[in-house]
């Protein structure tokens, strides 16, 4: 097996390390750099709830290995809330329960992040598809698909 | 589970992938998106040795129409090609299918030529790609050669790729004007993997249907072109009995197998109904009165 040496920069700050070719970006984040908030589920590429965003593209990190992400800008959902103000994204899911246990949540946030950055205006189908690239077992999504078009109506400036 | 070990190359350019894969030999494979190959990895169905990326090549990136022909390179996304105009423009029925395919952030890594190359009979753009026709050009230590879409797929997971070569990008050939698709495809969810699918192509001249493309996946060991269909089209006019007649025919004949996801009889039943749908669909695209 190979090593290699990558460089990244992860949530605005530059990141580098050994990694094994076949560690993936998931275990590269967590486990190396520390970001707790990238979850392992299926690590098949299935569950989306290791997604983290490369170069502003949503990815599933179980299935990129670290080594192809050399160079890459990634953001994870410790950058939402660098202090004690949240996101309004995370406001929304906390007003709207769009959370129970938590597992998929740092995938759904930023899923939804990039819904809204690609269309701040996205209607409640527009958010229900496109959310439904990340499992939650918990919500039912109703709860998840409210709190994205609050969110989303926040970050357009509209007060409710 | 976590991939097994494995030596990580990077190639520059398509040359230097073809020489990498000449001197690794048979225990190397092309790293694309890696959304179907390295799942399998992960669950340890796949253990090459080495891995080529080729996602670094600018010469692999691209995609472009070569005046009728929709160019996509070996490395180009398929959520770009999902929504590149030139593919819009040429081949709508791709788009489709892409639209079908995984999840966004599947696309956004995976690759169109990676899902063509991994030849999932099941798959959507196998299917979309053969129906509307094609080639792939293949580059090896002895030169590049074209593969028409009619003769890509040779089985489960097959091609007729030698060791050493790789798929450096595929052509998809135009439709004249008068040509409307349809693709659908029926799963247990709307994310789910498709049960059966159905990828058609008809061109109208004249209030009648002078050309027909019929090709159903899932049903077979490779996305499985349907002649008594198609020939039930060509010299008709588009309309619902016409199209009843050819979905019959397309079911009529194939023998899918069963799985946990539905019986052989089932999938026998969805190639019916999808196809005379997409026929339905493509007749309202093409300007048809069906």
């Amino acid at each position: 097996m190979s090593n290699h040496d990558i460089s990244v920069t992860v949530n605005g700050t530059a990141a580098s390390g050994s990694v094994e070719s076949r560690r993936s970006l998931a275990d590269f984040l967590r486990r190396d750099l520390g970001l707790v908030s990238v979850h392992f589920g299926c690590e098949q590429g299935a569950c989306g709830a290791c997604t983290v965003l490369v170069d502003g593209r949503s990815v599933r990190s179980c299935i990129l290995f670290a080594v192809q992400a050399d160079g890459a800008e990634i953001q994870t959902v410790e950058s939402l809330a660098p202090g004690a103000q949240l996101h309004p994204l995370q406001e929304a899911f906390r007003r709207h329960q769009g959370l129970q246990c938590g597992f998929c949540t740092p995938g759904m946030l930023l899923r939804s992040l990039e819904l809204i950055n690609d269309n701040p205006n996205l209607s409640a189908t527009e958010a229900r598809e496109g959310i439904s690239s990340n499992m939650c077992r918990c919500t039912g999504y109703q709860y998840i698909v409210d709190a994205v078009l609050d969110a989303a109506a926040e970050m357009r400036g509209e007060e409710d | 589970m976590k991939s097994p070990p494995f030596d990580y190359h990077r190639a520059g350019s398509a040359a230097e992938a073809a020489a990498l894969l000449g001197e690794l030999g048979f225990d190397a494979r092309i790293l694309a998106g890696g959304q179907s190959l390295v799942p399998l990895m992960n669950l340890r169905l796949a253990a090459p040795g080495h891995l080529v990326d080729i996602t670094a090549a600018p010469d692999l990136a691209g995609v472009s129409a070569n005046g009728s022909r929709l160019g996509v390179g070996a490395a180009a996304r398929q959520r770009t090609v999902e929504l590149h105009a030139d593919t819009l423009a040429i081949a709508p029925i791709l788009a489709d299918a892409i639209s079908n395919a995984g999840q966004v952030p599947v696309r956004h890594q995976g690759t169109v030529v990676g899902s063509l190359a991994h030849a999932d009979p099941s798959a959507e753009m196998p299917a979309a790609f053969k129906a509307q026709g094609g080639s792939v050009t293949v580059r090896g230590a002895g030169g590049t050669r074209e593969i028409p879409s009619e003769d890509f797929f040779e089985g489960y997971f097959t091609t007729p790729l030698e060791e050493g070569e790789l798929v450096t990008a595929v052509t998809v050939d135009a439709w004249p004007a008068g040509t409307g698709h349809g693709f659908l495809e029926f799963g247990v969810t709307a994310e789910s993997w498709p049960i059966a699918l159905a990828a058609v192509l008809i061109h109208t001249s004249g209030g009648v249907i002078d050309r027909a493309s019929v090709v159903l996946g899932g049903v077979a060991e490779v996305p499985l072109r349907r002649p008594e269909a198609e020939a039930v089209l060509v010299g008709a006019a588009p309309g619902a009995e016409v199209f009843a007649e050819a979905a019959e025919a397309a079911a009529t004949g194939i023998e899918p197998l069963s799985d946990s996801f539905g019986s052989g009889a089932y999938r026998k039943k969805l190639a019916r109904v999808l196809t005379r749908r997409a026929l339905t669909t493509a007749a309202a695209r093409a300007g048809g009165d069906a």
